[in-house]
């Protein structure tokens, strides 16, 4: 697989490999014929010399090395406003109940139009799970990759049909590094921390905790029993990102979801 | 952090300034990195050697430039450099500091014949 636009056989989308999805001229990515140099007038670094010529030119690139992820990303970001949706991009490590939470918030959330992409290396077990709430919901397996790209999300985002001022909520691969970097054209990141991980975790992989506007701490029903101080969580999140905002939740319990809830209607209701 | 993808991402660059360019081979690419990318260097070079064969810039040096981290402290309101993201303020000891880039990625120049 090209790990930078995601092209390639090991990704799939709804168990479809995504070439027999998209016939129209999308060229995989793969390597281009070796090039030779044909030429060997001299004896100058391309293979040729003339007195008084310099043979090498320096061109001024200055162009983000992840300017195509970004490009797509933009795209994304111009298709969600157009349709008044708000896109969450969820990312924490796995298991820190990511699932479990967008579950009990479609149950929450009621009536409201949403629709889910999930992300995972492998298998389509929480766009099962998703599906089985009644929401709408697009798996997509990245294979090797270890985060969603601004072009994976794209290709989802066409096959959901996203209804008018719906949420879109974006499972990425559990990973606490890598998707801190790839803008996906959501409206926010929100990182899922559960208590269960360590109070250390913001200050180890802060570039996510940096990335994300809000911080979930979840299960905190478990908090007793594994000796966590929740206070010492958030002044971790608070080190590495001073404004961020953190709401304790127990997606098990139910404890704080209404907070979620809340926060989550009035974005949508500010991006309106 | 996924040094292999941010070069499949500098090929497809060099690809696309080859054809507007017009030319053949890339002797030196500079690339400025932030303090706070979150690119291990060592990585990088590797997974570049590794993702420029059979390109216009198989065999080219990498050059990295490193950009410095700067932080609006919350404490004394100045902008400042700091060597961690989560670093103190080298002037008032306060811990309540804003990354203000130190984040970016991106390809200055390179060298071609």
């Amino acid at each position: 697989m090209c790990t930078v636009c995601g092209c390639g056989d090991t990704v799939q989308f709804d168990g479809k490999r995504q070439t027999e999805l998209l016939p129209y001229g999308h060229v995989l990515a793969q390597a281009p014929a070796k090039h030779t140099h044909g030429h060997h007038h001299g004896l100058g670094p391309a293979g040729l010399s003339a007195p008084d010529l310099s043979q090498a030119r320096l061109i001024a690139v200055e162009t983000s090395i992840l300017a195509k992820n970004d490009g797509y990303a933009l795209s994304n970001r111009a298709a969600l406003s157009e349709l008044g949706v708000l896109a969450l991009n969820l990312v924490s490590s796995p298991g820190s109940g990511k699932t479990t939470l967008l579950c009990k918030t479609i149950e929450m959330l009621g009536d409201a139009p949403l629709a889910v992409i999930e992300g995972d290396q492998q298998t389509s077990l929480d766009a099962d799970r998703i599906r089985a709430t009644g929401a709408g919901a697009v798996q997509v397996n990245t294979g090797k990759g270890c985060h969603l790209d601004a072009q994976m999300v794209g290709r989802a985002m066409d096959a959901l049909k996203l209804p008018r001022g719906a949420f879109l909520f974006i499972e990425n691969v559990g990973n606490l590094v890598c998707p801190a970097a790839f803008d996906l054209g959501e409206d926010a990141k929100v990182v899922i921390l559960s208590v269960t991980e360590g109070e250390d975790k913001p200050l180890k992989y802060h570039d996510m905790f940096t990335a994300a506007s809000l911080a979930i701490l979840n299960k905190v029903d478990l908090a007793p029993y594994c000796d966590a101080d929740l206070d010492a969580y958030e002044a971790n999140l608070r080190r590495v990102h001073p404004t961020i905002e953190i709401l304790r939740v127990s997606a098990r319990t139910g404890e704080g979801m209404q907070a979620w809830v809340d926060w989550l209607r009035g974005r949508l209701a500010a991006k309106g | 952090m996924h040094e292999l993808s941010l070069c499949e991402g500098i090929r497809s660059i060099i690809a696309e300034q080859a054809r507007v360019h017009g030319f053949t081979c890339v002797t030196v690419l500079r690339v400025e990195i932030g303090r706070f990318a979150g690119v291990e260097k060592a990585a990088l070079a590797f997974a570049f050697d590794e993702a420029m064969r059979g390109s216009e810039a198989e065999g080219a040096r990498l050059e990295v430039i490193d950009l410095p981290g700067h932080a609006l402290c919350y404490g004394c309101d100045r902008l400042v450099d700091i060597e961690e993201r989560f670093s103190v303020c080298p002037l008032c000891g306060s811990a309540k500091l804003m990354p203000q880039g130190g984040d970016e990625m991106r390809i200055k120049d390179m060298e071609v014949i």
